[in-house]
């Protein structure tokens, strides 16, 4: 489509955040909790029997891990949700007869969804500076990958909200697949301490690339190169893109 | 004068097998109020899908007001409003931004002043702050309505808007098409009612499986669907009907317990009163006596039968 319907845009993307403005104190006051616990139980209990890893205390060196958990969690389920729920109830039959072309429709949806995630993993960012020592020593890096990490993963949670045909799809990638690769791609150890086999196998982890350059964004140290991690974001970005491209151009399970 | 709406050899046959649109041609006069008459599963819903651009269709193409509806959409979906069959819409939302929101969805700067004067129009105003949740089943249909007004639409499709209103919603629904057609607006609507295809349209397009057949001025349809049967319950089974009946053309039915009369209603002449005289001279005794229209049905499988005759000759 010709031009720019940024009136379109703009109401959708409004439409979205307001829809988590309903729920803003549910929106605001799991992460703290959900962070603190893990302090309580990480950061205290167990994290002082540890040792510092890669120099960094492991209280400290959990925090990136545990934003991209959160972040990844609520990307996911927030972007498909926000596009399933208008299937669900018939609602969408609006958006396929405005004029808003694909592209306009994923930029507000994607757009409001990765608003929530940045913020929601600032909100545990925060937290976590209350309970440990939190250097940043790329902040703008560490900004831009959380921001780009966010798009990534509702472009992901939109492309899932799209394919599924129940709620239990819905819920079904996120906790049997992102919440078990999160946790194995490093998000409370470096997978340098891991013994082989283990190691090279969770190298096909795509999340222990992003976790790794989030890291790295921290406290200038990684499992991986920074550059590495970032080719391995933008591929994931581009896949993404790609798909839902694809899923507009045919109007998968979204026209008949 | 060039159509609002064209709408050239469009068929559709879903991912399901199930042809829903044979070859669909049709065009729209700027201005004016067509109505689809059709039975369930006819291909209404569908053709009006596919126009407002929700169902892709198998062939054909669609020009809105000048524009082609696949090679130029944005310009050719602002010009439509859709008031869709179901009663989809967001209910955790308020009438207010709910309404708000499509106007822009379409492209266009929020414009308050409208918005309210069409909630008012259309009976909301004292709702405009409720959660649609909170709205009857007629009301949360006035908002589809508003909705699908927001943007200023040329062209309005309003798929069975009377499905499920109650009578002073239903006049409430005839007096707005009335009023939007005042002001230039383009209406679409579909029905299952003659009457409703009556009170409203200009003209009638009628549908079945997924045909057209036939599209014509409502004063002209309405003489050919216009007809009505008078079924005579007798005392006494007949066995063949006396030759004196014959200009009558009835049928026996029932095993001869009823004889059924055809008439036009619309005929200066029915034919009844004339009719029942020749039953009393010739002393056939009838106990009751039961007049109905034709059922939409039956309709139908007369035009399609006249029409067949027509391609014959
Ligand atoms: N998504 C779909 N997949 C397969 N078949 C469909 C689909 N939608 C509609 N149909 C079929 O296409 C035919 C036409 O349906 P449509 O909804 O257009 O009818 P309609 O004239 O609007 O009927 P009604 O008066 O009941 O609303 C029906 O037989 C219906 O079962
Ligand atoms: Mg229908």
């Amino acid at each position: 489509m010709k031009g720019f319907n940024h009136h379109g845009v703009w109401a959708i993307y409004r439409f979205e955040m307001a829809r988590a403005l309903r729920t803003i104190w549910q929106s605001l006051v799991t992460p703290v909790v959900t962070t603190a616990l893990y302090f309580v139980v990480f950061g205290g209990a167990i994290g002082s029997r540890m040792q510092a890893l890669d120099g960094v205390s492991y209280g400290s060196f959990i925090v990136p891990g545990l934003i991209l958990m959160g972040t990844l969690q609520l990307s996911i389920s927030n972007a498909s949700l926000g596009i399933y729920f208008p299937k669900f109830t018939g609602t969408i039959y609006e958006l396929l007869s405005a004029p808003v072309s694909a592209m306009e429709i994923v930029v507000g949806f994607v757009g409001a969804a990765a608003t929530k995630s940045v913020v929601l993993g600032l909100i545990t960012l925060i937290t976590a500076m209350i309970f440990v020592d939190v250097p940043i020593a790329h902040p703008l890096v560490m900004l831009a990958m959380l921001v780009l990490t966010s798009i990534a993963f509702c472009l992901a949670g939109f492309i899932i909200g799209i394919w599924a045909k129940g709620f239990e799809q819905l819920s079904f990638i996120p906790s049997l697949i992102i919440t078990p690769l999160t946790f194995l791609g490093g998000a409370f150890y470096t997978i340098n301490m891991l013994p082989e086999p283990w190691r090279t196998v969770s190298l096909f982890n795509p999340i222990v690339y992003l976790i790794s350059g989030f890291r790295w964004s921290f406290f200038g140290k990684g499992d991986v190169s920074i550059e590495v991690s970032l080719i391995a974001l933008a591929v994931f970005l581009a896949v993404c893109l790609g798909v839902v491209g694809w899923i507009f151009r045919t109007g998968w399970r979204l026209k008949n | 004068m060039q159509p609002i709406l064209s709408v050239r050899g469009v068929s559709k046959t879903y991912a399901s097998g199930h042809r829903a649109l044979k070859t669909v041609d049709l065009e729209i006069a700027k201005g004016e109020i067509f109505a689809l008459l059709g039975p369930n599963g006819a291909g209404k819903t569908t053709l009006i899908s596919i126009i407002c651009g929700i169902v892709t269709p198998s062939s054909g193409t669609i020009t809105v007001d000048g524009h082609d509806a696949i090679a130029e959409p944005r310009a050719a979906r602002m010009k439509i409003g859709l008031v869709p069959q179901e009663l989809s819409v967001d209910m955790f939302e308020t009438v207010l931004a709910t309404t708000r929101y499509s106007r822009r969805l379409f492209g266009r700067a929020g414009h308050d002043a409208y918005i309210d004067e069409v909630l008012r129009d259309l009976s909301l105003w004292d709702k405009r702050n409720s959660k649609i949740m909170e709205l009857s089943g007629g009301m949360k249909r006035r908002v589809l309505i508003a909705k699908a007004l927001a943007h200023e639409p040329d062209i309005l499709f309003l798929d069975e808007p009377t499905a499920g209103v109650d009578v002073s919603l239903r006049r409430d629904m005839w007096k707005l098409v009335k009023r939007l057609r005042e002001k230039g607006t383009t209406i679409i609507l579909t029905t299952h009612y003659i009457e409703e295809a009556e009170e409203m349209a200009d003209r009638v397009g009628v549908i079945n499986k997924g045909e057209l057949l036939l599209v014509e001025d409502k004063a002209a349809l309405m003489k050919k669907l216009g007809k009505r049967e008078m079924d005579i319950a007798l005392v006494e089974p007949m066995a063949t009907i006396p030759a004196e009946l014959d200009e009558w053309h009835l049928t026996l039915t029932d095993e001869g317990e009823r004889l059924r009369y055809t008439f036009d209603a619309q005929a200066e002449r029915t034919g009844i009163p004339s009719l029942l005289r020749k039953l009393g001279e010739l002393g056939i005794a009838f106990k009751d006596l039961d007049t109905s229209k034709s059922s939409l049905e039956d309709i139908f499988v007369d035009l399609v039968e006249r029409r067949d005759e027509e391609q014959a000759a």
